[in-house]
């Protein structure tokens, strides 16, 4: 055990430089596509944007926290309910919209002291029970009409090629912040709380490692990106009914999109949107057998393939994309550190 | 006298929510796993009971009769292949697997039997309508009188099941320790086949009662799911008598939500189970701090 | 003839080895004693035994049948029963209730539950309080009843002395004495090298997984153990009287 002396932590590799480098360009490219791009294809990548939001705020949730959460829709819906009241007192739209998802973080917040002392079950269905508390109660503003629900009128006096444009610049711009705030999280203290605390919570407890603090933060990200995807999703489709954005449907797609890609992998939940994307561009006419099919996915991959796509790849070749963790070298030989 | 009457009313309703929420106390008392699709389980048993009604004329109660071993068969089926892989991956794919099963039911119900709502009630005649005068203008339904009667016998029977029978005990053992259950000689998958076949025909005999009581379509499942769940988490996870009391908990903050509000029904009642979560997390800090001022070990 | 056997068996722990090609043989009526220090393999190979761990390779053998393939609770109907390391009571169940549902699933014979409390008399008084209510020495008294009531043909025991008042682990003994002199075949797991040798026909001290010294205790001296135990003599790992290190037979 000798030879050359000496540690050194690296937390790039050539390959995750490239990664890294690859994405960059690839959000850059993106930014200029409503100019090269057809009115359809700047719909669909947009709604991609938004899966893409959803899937990386589950995994957050789920992978790095351990909190399995079958009420994210509180939030889809409270952000894009906020945005629309906002909206109604005058703030200009797009304000407004961005207001509506610092809202849900805000709400997020409040919760977090009694929603994050739940445990297991308790808390995957507790967080079901306050979105539908959130249905109800919206319910009762005059503005939303009950189920009929309303729009948001003020986006109507953008024209819809404009409009277009913003929606997919907006779903750009918070899907790149998103991830980049993810990302900055990950590699700070909060990547190494989260990996302890997800090996064993008690000894993470036990040498210090905050865990309340740490789970508080992913927990109000992960408030504030499902609202930010609901105000998005508001942009795109105008109306909203409360039903459709308190609905535990977005559960089910998160769910399906964080498991299919990869738990706890920062690689996965993109994969997992986009397998969502085209699966839902392909089958989604189909219907009722469409959901079936997502279920019996969910089903199969939680059973069999728990890691996800991506991390039965990153198990199987040892590839990291991104670079996340640590890899420990000494000398010629490199150990990685545990995901 | 309004109010004695919702109370009433909200106890009756408690008998209900008791009914559909013991298999789900019990598979959590069993197997620490919370079915997601547990609902969804209950909507499958009453469309086949009103199949059979529909296709034969015979009485719900009897239809019953042949489905709960189909139920059974079924519960024993989802617990071999597909449960029991999840139960040694930790918490989040029990809750994954039934959640996607939860989808699969729901819509390939949608699929065979469209979105029309059914239900059992003109199958029973009578039964859905007579009630009892209470006196003070209070009418106690017999078939709410008879849902409460069966949910007690049910809660009785699992009890007893668990307290004084063989197949009691190695259910216990092994949901105490698995590991050394099967060091005495008990077959750990065999017994959690069992108990999820018990808890899917109690969940079955729920779904019948809702299909007298009331309509159900495809996709009620997840509403009786979070029914449940509440009067089990309000009454204690674990506690068979006290999904019971958990149940006519939610079933009274539902009826005098309602009473004070026209939305005030669910509202009500999830008010109500938030509360009783939110005092429990508090007085278990408030219990902890008093230990650490008084000195005493926690 | 011998009851118990293991060939060459491999136990891993993930990736860890914590049994490497142990060979040991058991006959009616012996007891055997394991020593050795944490970490030997000992709880790991007695854990293989009752078919509570899957070994990597090798055979263990009762009454010259191949069991290896049989899961834990086939092979307590075939008798083998395992009192293991921490008690592991069901601590929410009474005394009475532990040792019904033993008896529900073992096999026919004449053991008991009134012969557990002839065997045990301590545990009379608190037949019907929960397990968990119990003082550590009629705990292990109650695990090694709910075994007995299993009626095994070889009695297997971790660490019995474990985390109990030596007033206990006397009565314990006392207890085991007599069923040792009764003609049981006993495997036995012990940290205290004293009890062990008393009560022992036969030892084995194994260090990181594999038998480093075997033969009849008897013929034992406690500087042979020890240095075995400690891993002192590696270049004379060896045995005592018949077989060689690793326990086959000469």
């Amino acid at each position: 055990m000798n030879g050359r002396a000496g540690l050194s932590i690296q937390r790039w590799t050539p390959l995750s430089a490239a990664s890294v480098a690859v994405l960059a360009v690839l959000g850059v490219a993106l930014a200029f596509g409503p100019l090269f791009l057809g009115a359809n294809a700047v719909d669909r990548l947009t709604t991609l944007f938004i899966y893409i939001i959803l899937a990386a705020m589950w995994n957050a949730l789920a992978g790095y926290g351990g909190l399995v959460s079958v009420g994210q829709q509180a939030f889809f819906g409270i952000g894009a309910y906020a945005a629309i009241r906002l909206s109604s007192f005058g703030v200009p739209v797009y304000l407004a919209l961005l207001l509506g998802a610092v809202f849900a973080g805000l709400v997020a917040l409040a919760l977090s002291s009694f929603a994050l002392r739940l445990r297991g079950g308790e808390f995957a269905i507790g967080m079901w029970v306050i979105a539908e508390l959130f249905h109800l109660l919206v319910n009762l503003d005059r503005l939303i009409q009950g189920e009929t629900g309303t729009s948001l009128i003020a986006l109507n006096s953008f024209a819809p090629e404009a409009r277009r444009d913003y929606n997919y610049w907006l779903a750009l711009a918070s899907m790149a912040a998103l991830l980049v705030l993810m990302f900055s999280l990950l590699r700070g203290r909060l990547g190494s709380s989260v990996q302890a605390i997800r090996d064993s919570e008690d000894a993470a407890a036990s040498l210090g490692v905050r865990v309340l603090a740490a789970k508080r933060i992913l927990f109000v990200v992960a408030g504030a990106g499902c609202g930010l995807a609901g105000t998005l999703y508001l942009a795109t489709s105008i109306s909203f009914q409360p039903a459709t954005y308190f609905g535990v449907q977005w559960t089910a797609y998160m769910i399906f999109m964080a498991l299919v890609g990869g738990l706890g992998t920062f690689e996965g939940p993109i994969i997992g949107a986009v397998v969502f994307f085209v699966m839902e561009s392909v089958f989604g006419a189909s219907g009722v057998w469409y959901l079936v099919g997502l279920g019996a996915t969910a089903v199969v991959f939680a059973l069999y393939l728990p890691r996800g796509l991506w991390g039965t790849v990153e198990e199987r070749f040892g590839v990291r994309l991104l670079p996340v963790g640590y890899r420990v070298r000494q000398g010629e030989s490199a150990a990685d550190s545990p995901r | 006298m309004i109010w004695v009457n919702q109370i009433i009313q909200g106890v009756m309703l408690g008998g209900y929510y008791a009914l559909i929420a013991c298999g789900l106390s019990f598979m959590f008392g069993v197997m620490r796993i919370i079915n997601l699709a547990h609902g969804d389980l209950a909507i499958l048993a009453g469309y086949l009971v009103w199949a059979v009604v529909d296709r034969s004329g015979m009485s719900p109660f009897l239809a019953l009769g042949i489905v709960l071993p189909l139920m059974g068969a079924l519960g024993w089926l989802m617990q071999r292949f597909m449960l029991e892989r999840s139960l040694r991956s930790g918490m989040l794919v029990p809750l994954l697997t039934t959640f996607g099963l939860a989808i699969v039911i729901q819509n390939l119900l949608f699929l065979q039997f469209g979105a029309d709502t059914r239900s059992l009630a003109p199958a029973i005649g009578d039964l859905a309508f007579d009630s009892w005068s209470v006196g003070g203008n209070i009418y106690i339904g017999h078939l709410a009188g008879l849902t409460l009667l069966v949910a007690v016998l049910m809660l009785g029977g699992l009890q007893l099941l668990l307290g004084r029978t063989p197949l009691g005990r190695s259910i216990r053992a092994v949901a105490e320790d698995p590991d050394t259950a099967e060091l005495i000689g008990i077959n750990a998958r065999s017994v959690y086949a069992a108990a999820a076949a018990i808890a899917v025909m109690t969940v079955a005999v729920g779904g019948a009662f809702l299909g007298m009581r009331a309509t159900f379509g495809p996709y009620a499942g997840p509403a009786q799911l979070i029914f449940a769940f509440e009067a089990v988490v309000i009454g204690g996870l674990g506690s068979m008598w006290g999904t019971l009391a958990g149940g006519i908990v939610l079933g009274v903050a539902q009826n005098v939500g309602a009473q004070i509000a026209p939305n005030g029904f669910l509202i009500a009642g999830h008010a109500v189970f938030l509360a009783v979560l939110a005092v429990r997390l508090a007085s278990g800090d408030l219990r902890r701090r008093l230990r650490a001022l008084l000195g005493k070990p926690a | 003839m011998s009851l118990l056997r293991i060939e060459n068996l491999d136990v891993r722990h993930g990736q860890l080895q914590a049994v490497r090609g142990i060979s040991l043989e058991v006959k009616e009526g012996e007891t055997l004693a394991l020593v050795g220090a944490n970490g030997a393999g000992k709880t790991t190979l007695l854990r293989a035994i009752a078919g509570a761990h899957r070994p990597a390779g090798g055979r263990v053998l009762l009454e010259g049948a191949d069991v290896t393939a049989v899961p834990a609770y086939r092979r307590v109907g075939l008798g083998i029963a395992l009192v293991p390391e921490g008690r592991r009571l069901f601590a929410g169940m009474t005394v009475e209730e532990n040792l019904l549902v033993a008896r529900a699933n073992g096999r026919a014979g004449p053991w008991d539950i009134e012969r557990v409390l002839d065997a045990f008399p301590m545990l009379r008084p608190r037949f019907k309080a929960k397990a968990g209510s119990l003082s550590g020495g009629e705990q292990q008294a109650t695990a090694i009843g709910r075994a007995l009531v299993t009626n095994p043909r070889v009695l297997l025991l971790d660490e019995v002395s474990l985390g109990l008042a030596p007033i206990a682990v006397d009565r314990v003994y006392e207890c085991l004495g007599n069923l040792i002199t009764g003609g049981a075949t006993v495997v036995l797991v012990e940290q205290d090298l004293g009890r062990a040798m008393r009560v022992a026909t036969r030892v084995a001290c194994m260090l990181e997984g594999r038998v480093v010294l075997e033969g009849a205790a008897a013929e034992m001296t406690r500087e042979q153990i020890t240095a075995a135990y400690f891993g002192l003599n590696r270049s004379t790992e060896g045995r005592v009287e018949g077989g060689n290190a690793q326990g086959q037979p000469a």
